[in-house]
């Protein structure tokens, strides 16, 4: 057992694990941060992504121990209060979402492609983009407009910051 | 997985200490490999050294000729290093195809070239650009590193601490991705050295991992163009054959991926 440190979504968390915990269940059962999803286990599928020291990653692929010291912000920190990020209101606008169960990792792998490319995106390269993120239901078709949607939202939230 | 115990190390020293006090330790870098290894319990390590915040292990440096990737300097950070792009774009190039975003922000040089998976696409750089591999003990030219499948020239407890490039002349890197794993089915790095020499490696193509390919090699050193490779013929014998592909298909995916190299390379 170890004594992880880490800030999550702006709070400074102390939690005991098994030097075996991954990230994920650190966050899901130590946390009760239910958002960030297990899909595949297995690095393909995307539904664990959360920003670690503001970088897209798969939580069900680090040991909690490799984050121990650092920032993470999981799908329940984005949101301002009640005023969803601009990327989860393009998601609910545009219908971005099915069953929802990858949405959370959609979500945060595309604030981190948003964030990269500056708000210069294009539909092809949000679909190359997404490769690391599966969806079973949608086809995709409404999370790449979502995605773009998003990324104009952001540039002129940024504009106004 | 099974029970483990977890050290972040903060030197290479410290790192080598901690391995002579376990008894099955295993370094760990970006995880992108070992640990989905151990969620499958395919390994087991009593300990894991965590490399991946050593300082002296990230970073890049371009010196004269040589392009020098510390060894737990990720995918991600090699992709968009200004020296990388000026210097040897095809590493560049070969780092955005590798993995996926999230994979690339993790995944390591030196966790690459360490695992040395039959289908990894750093393994083909380091061959066809003649790098040399700098560990805490030594250096190992990349002919002498790569030792078949899953298997390298690194003794227990020895650390990568950095790869060295030659800048070469020209240099390019064609893979057939796998569209699930994103993994190279085969890929080909070709490179023609400042001084003349033509080298070509190829990955995910052979039963005996990273390889060179002296028939391509002599037609481009011959004629530096893809029309050069469309004579040439590669043996289907010893190569991979899976449910993604027979080893004729990899066979003929050695030549275009090699064509589209050279094409790339300009």
């Amino acid at each position: 057992m170890s004594t992880v440190k880490l800030t999550v979504n702006g709070k400074a968390v102390a939690v005991e694990v098994e030097d075996r915990t991954l990230l994920v269940h650190l966050l899901r059962d130590h946390l009760n941060l239910t958002g960030t999803h297990v899909g595949c286990d297995t690095s393909q599928c995307g539904a664990c992504v959360v920003h670690l020291d503001g970088r897209a990653v798969k939580s069900c692929t680090m040991l909690a121990g490799q984050a121990d010291g650092a920032s993470v912000t999981t799908i329940e920190g984005i949101a301002k209060g009640d005023e969803l990020h601009p990327m989860q209101a393009a998601f609910r606008d545009n219908h971005g979402l099915q069953c929802g169960y990858c949405t959370p990792g959609m979500i945060m792998s595309a604030i981190d492609i948003v964030q990269r490319h500056g708000g210069q995106l294009d539909e092809g390269t949000v679909r190359q983009e997404l490769e690391g993120n599966i969806c079973r239901c949608t086809g995709y078709h409404n999370i790449v407009k979502a995605v773009l949607d998003a990324a104009g939202r952001m540039k002129v939230s940024q504009a106004a910051e | 997985m099974y029970q483990t115990t977890y050290h972040r190390a903060s030197s290479v020293d410290e790192a080598v200490s901690l391995f002579g006090k376990s008894s099955e330790a295993k370094f760990l870098a970006g995880g992108q490999t070992l640990l989905p290894v151990m969620k499958q319990r395919l390994a087991s390590p009593s300990d894991v050294i965590d490399l991946g915040k050593i300082k002296e292990l990230q970073g890049v440096e371009l010196s004269g000729d040589v392009l020098t990737i510390k060894a737990a300097t990720t995918y991600y950070d090699i992709m968009t290093n200004a020296d990388v792009k000026k210097a040897i774009p095809a590493i560049a190039h070969l780092t955005s195809v590798l993995g996926d975003p999230a994979v690339r922000y993790r995944g390591t040089i030196g966790g690459s070239i360490a695992n040395n998976d039959p289908a990894a696409d750093f393994p083909a750089a380091l061959l066809a650009l003649g790098a040399t591999v700098k560990t805490n003990k030594r250096s190992i030219a990349a002919e002498d590193f790569f030792k078949g499948l899953f298997t390298t020239a690194l003794e227990d407890g020895e650390i990568i601490t950095a790869v060295s490039f030659p800048v070469p002349a020209k240099a390019g890197y064609e893979k057939m991705r796998h569209p699930a794993s994103r993994f190279a089915l085969t890929g080909v790095f070709v490179a023609q050295t400042k001084s003349g020499e033509v080298r070509v490696a190829a990955t995910g193509a052979s039963q005996s991992g990273v390889m060179r390919v002296p028939a391509i090699e002599a037609a481009l050193k011959a004629n530096w163009s893809p029309s050069a490779i469309d004579s040439v013929s590669i043996s289907a014998s010893n190569l991979l054959a899976d449910i993604h592909g027979t080893a004729e298909y990899r066979a003929n995916l050695v030549k275009v991926m090699a064509q589209r190299a050279v094409t790339a390379a300009g």
